[in-house]
């Protein structure tokens, strides 16, 4: 029986004491000063809109824990001292591990903006972010309006947070089209146009130049590069995430932007582990960035370290690159790779159908000359993962997932399906004659 | 129409509402009541009264005296009664005992007594009560359709919202559900005045002056319609919804509401032919078999579509469609639940304490019903009233009590706006238990998970109105195969990331148990889930 110690009570750690504890029986302790149980940071925006409580975030009832025997330790880990194996705990107590994995995932960015560290400007990232949302904008009488840094994910989560508790937002986003590093251009129109929808009021290619202060080292202004000045009450930093990791600074753990790590997620120091968003594979895996603040990767790299850990090494092998958002109303899903403008290559075409009214459209990429499917990104249509999973993974062509569209739909019943309009825009677009096959069922539960 | 206007409507609305619901609520005590000797003359003759007693103490204290309020009247004729039945067990008068409870007898003798305002002016005082709080409820739901925004999943601010946070709101609305049962379950007498308000509606349909069931039946198809009109604008981006919500509209209209009513006037048995047993449980009674067997040709077909019913349409339908079929899109139970119930779907508990309650519970009533029936059975065919020293009717009257009356109303609606919409469907339903076991074992139906989407967030476990913990399979990769599953969609709508859908395929692959999800690599799927 070893002694395992997981820094971190988020998605990857928790994952891993899971599978851990279902492989062996290993001591498990997990490290958090966040919160005593593991919750769904995804979720955090829904407490604040009402949607749910705090309890309801927590996937697991209290008593699992002690009823699975993995230990929680409510503390903040100082450093880390691999010769003997310890670490040292705030209020300077510590703890001994034989094996160690940090999954400490991630903190917001800040790019040294004057003012970035002023009172009512947060991020939105912890538990500690969303308590302090609720102080800082409980309503639209304390909160006049907040502007929001940065047009990424969390940003428009934000933004949606916000409204619906109607309080005045402006989003400052430094490309020229919302998230254009990542969606072509159709896409990325499409969700500029359902910003606007939302009373959001939308500055595109503006970048924040300086925070204001009054003279209680409250915000109370932004200034942008555009020369405005807006007033405000809060100001959300939300330009991404970068791992957090600043307590392993002088641990003699390689770090890089992140906590470097082999395929089997191992550091340079033997027994530690790194997984989730803090961890940084010394080579990108295939197109996925080396660092990856995903959801479901985080809960992979668990997986995966628990096999290791318990004496079955194996490496982390993400499959087919998907992901999904929620962009106020409009769901996103992405299977496979379809680049922007800005960073496809040449061979990379794009097949895009957009709905006349609806804020509904795709975008399938496939290769140029060899018609290789390459990937999709549907708005407002649901998609079946496992169809695309096989899809991909037999290296089907563009015109065969054109024609057996209708068997990835994943949309819930007596939706109206847009395949026949889908494929009618293929045909004409590229001069083809393909007739659309009938759902399958029996397409769709065959095991490839 | 701007918003704020919006908002007006919805304040007048508000109050047109409180008005006609105060109006409603203060009615059992209103109203002036007089026994003409004509008329307790005649309920001597219909109610073959043989009590001199009886009929010499109302005679005396009722007949001809105005009373206000049934809080007046009523105590007079229970005493009356008690006084009555006394007497002949006393004298050992078995044939003058009078079996009409006092409830009934206070309602019977009241609904014939009315002659003040509200018994002269039905449709002025149905106006007043129905009128305005349709018009008031309608004024408060419509304006939604613009103040609602875009369409999309609508849940801001349920959890800030006092009625639908368990606020004082939603004690209010408990306290009135829960004396409103109690009233139409145990104190009918005080319903006197509501039956006056429909006499004209009921007359219209069966012949008959309403009953207080009538009114009980209108108001729930006033409620759903009127609810219902809420979800068309809550899931206007949908179809699954609003196909389903028209559903369970057009059985408990056409099927619970019109089609019994009719029958009666056509001289039938009263039948709502999608009321399956064991929720129907009373279909075996013995007045129930001897009222169909007398009936003729149509009695006999009730009684074989019955029997058809239970046995083989609805584990039939169960299998190609899951429970859904009978739970959300045609059961009144379900209707009202998916329509009044929807605002407060949240407040299922998903703990696994509660599902372990749930599962004893379902299935205990689900025993009990099947017991009872088989008592019932016997009974009826040995021609005995008790078995195995047991009566028969004491068993039935047990059940009618704690299950059909105060587990199914007072409780199962009663409770809504404390512990969810869907209290009886889960914990007390035997004929939800029955489509369970069909639904677990042997269906077509499952909510498959997709592959790796689920981000454990949580919407479809607190939307959950049965209480399942349905992230606890969505983020496994699992598909959702349990046996409460109602199949209303509503895990799938709120779902953030398009992971959740209903649907009917091969029963082959259906319960999908994986280890690891679909998106890690395919050698790691296959070690962990080929062990």
């Amino acid at each position: 029986m070893k002694n395992i110690v997981i820094i971190g009570n988020g998605i990857a750690g928790v994952t891993a004491a899971r599978h851990i504890r279902k492989m062996s029986d290993h001591k498990i302790t997990i490290i958090s000063a966040e919160s005593e149980y593991f919750f769904s940071r995804t979720a955090l925006m829904y407490v604040y809109m009402g949607h749910m409580k705090f309890n309801h975030t927590q996937p697991y009832e209290n008593w699992f824990w002690k009823k699975n025997k993995i230990n929680l330790l409510q503390a903040y880990v100082e450093n880390v001292n691999h010769e003997n194996k310890t670490l040292l705990l705030n209020g300077g107590a510590s703890i001994s591990y034989d094996k160690l994995i940090i999954a400490t995932g991630s903190k917001p960015n800040k790019f040294g903006w004057p003012g970035q560290d002023l009172n009512r400007v947060q991020g939105l990232y912890s538990k500690q972010d969303l308590e302090k949302l609720e102080k800082n904008a409980p309503n639209n009488k304390v909160c006049k309006r907040a502007v929001i840094v940065g047009g990424g994910l969390i940003g428009i989560e934000m933004a949606e947070m916000l409204r619906s508790r109607k309080i005045p937002v402006t989003f400052l986003v430094r490309e020229k089209s919302f998230w254009n590093g990542v969606l072509p251009k159709g896409e990325s129109q499409l969700i500029n146009e359902h910003i606007l929808e939302h009373h959001i009021d939308l500055r595109l290619d503006t970048n924040l130049e300086e925070i204001i202060a009054d003279e209680n080292g409250n915000a109370i202004a932004v200034k942008t590069d555009k020369g405005d000045l807006i007033e405000c009450t809060v100001v959300g930093l939300t330009a991404g995430v970068t791992p957090n990791i600043d307590f392993l600074k002088d641990s003699g753990i390689a770090l890089g932007k992140g906590v470097k790590v082999n395929r089997l997620l191992e550091t340079n120091i033997k027994d530690i582990y790194a997984i989730g968003d803090c961890a940084e594979q010394h080579e990108a895996i295939g197109n996925r960035r080396p660092i990856e603040a995903v959801w479901y990767t985080g809960r992979m790299m668990g997986e995966t370290v628990a096999q290791t850990i318990c004496g079955k090494p194996t490496e982390y092998k993400p499959g087919h690159w998907f992901n999904s958002a929620k962009f106020l109303d409009i769901e996103y899903q992405t299977y496979g790779w379809v680049f922007s403008e800005r960073n496809k290559e040449a061979h990379e075409e794009h097949f895009h159908w957009r709905h006349a009214k609806e804020n509904i459209c795709i975008t399938i990429a496939f290769h140029q000359t060899t018609k290789q499917f390459l990937g999709i990104n549907t708005f407002g249509i649901r998609m079946r993962h496992e169809i695309f999973d096989r899809w991909l993974q037999e290296n089907r062509n563009v015109n065969y997932v054109i024609e057996y569209l209708k068997d990835a739909n994943f949309d819930p019943e007596f939706y109206k399906s847009y395949e026949n309009e889908i494929v009618s825009k293929f045909n004409s677009d590229y001069n083809q004659t393909i007739t659309p096959k009938k759902k399958s069922w029996k397409r769709i539960f065959s095991k490839a | 129409m701007n918003k704020e206007s919006m908002k007006t409507i919805q304040k007048i609305g508000l109050i047109i509402f409180l008005i006609g619901l105060g109006i409603f609520t203060a009615l059992p005590l209103l109203g002036t009541f007089k026994l003409n000797q004509n008329t307790f003359d005649n309920i001597i003759t219909e109610k073959n009264i043989k009590s001199n007693v009886f009929i010499t103490e109302i005679n005396n204290s009722v007949v001809g005296k105005e009373f206000k309020g049934m809080q007046a009247l009523s105590p007079i004729i229970a005493e009356a009664l008690a006084k009555a039945n006394e007497t002949h067990i006393k004298n050992k008068e078995y044939d003058k005992k009078i079996y009409t409870s006092s409830s009934d007898m206070a309602s019977l003798i009241g609904k014939q007594s009315g002659i003040g305002f509200i018994a002269k002016n039905k449709g002025i005082m149905w106006l007043l009560t129905f009128g305005l709080g349709i018009i008031g409820a309608l004024l408060f739901i419509l304006p939604n359709a613009i103040l609602l925004g875009k369409k999309g999943i609508k849940n801001d601010g349920i959890y800030h919202e006092n009625a639908t946070n368990r606020g004082w709101i939603a004690w209010m609305v408990f306290v009135f559900l829960v004396s409103f049962y109690l009233v139409l379950y145990f104190a009918s007498e005080y319903a006197v005045n509501w039956t006056y308000l429909v006499d004209p509606i009921s007359e219209s349909l069966s012949g008959n002056p309403a009953g207080h069931w009538f009114v009980y039946g209108f108001m729930y198809c006033i409620v759903m319609v009127v609810m219902a009109a809420r979800m068309y604008i809550k899931y206007r981006h949908n179809m699954y919804q609003i196909v389903r919500t028209t559903s369970v509209l057009f059985f408990q209209i056409v099927f619970a509401f019109l089609i019994p009513e009719i029958m009666v006037r056509l001289q039938m048995p009263y039948y709502d032919f999608k009321n399956a047993f064991p929720l129907d449980y009373d279909f075996f009674f013995q007045w129930n078999l001897k009222s169909l067997l007398n009936s003729g040709g149509i009695g006999l077909f009730i009684l074989v579509w019955g029997i058809v019913l239970t046995l083989v349409i609805v584990p039939v339908m169960v299998y190609f469609f899951g429970k859904r079929w009978y739970c959300s899109w045609v059961c009144g139970c379900g209707g009202l639940a998916e329509t009044l119930g929807d605002p407060y779907r949240q407040h299922s508990s998903k703990s696994l304490f509660s599902w372990k309650v749930e599962r004893w519970l379902i299935h205990g009533v689900l025993l009990f019903a099947i017991v009872m029936t088989g008592l019932t059975l016997y009974s009826f065919f040995a021609e005995t009233g008790t078995v195995l020293g047991i009566k028969t009717s004491s068993i039935q009257n047990l059940y009618s009590l704690l299950i059909g009356s105060i587990f199914a109303g007072v409780i199962g609606t009663g409770f809504y706006p404390i512990f969810g919409n869907r209290v009886w469907c889960r914990f007390g339903c035997p004929l939800a238990a029955y489509l369970g076991f069909v639904q677990r074992f042997k269906s077509r139906f499952r909510i498959t998970t997709n592959g790796g989407q689920c981000i454990s967030c949580g919407n479809c476990s607190t939307y959950c109105e049965q209480g399942i913990d349905v992230r606890a399979y969505a983020q496994k990769g699992e598909n959702i195969i349990r046996s409460s599953c109602v199949g209303c969609g509503v895990c799938s709508a709120v779902c953030p990331r398009g992971v959740l859908k209903l649907e009917n395929g091969p029963e082959e692959g259906r319960i999908n148990p994986t280890e690891i999800l679909l998106g890690n690599d395919v050698d790691l799927m296959d070690l962990v889930n080929k062990k």
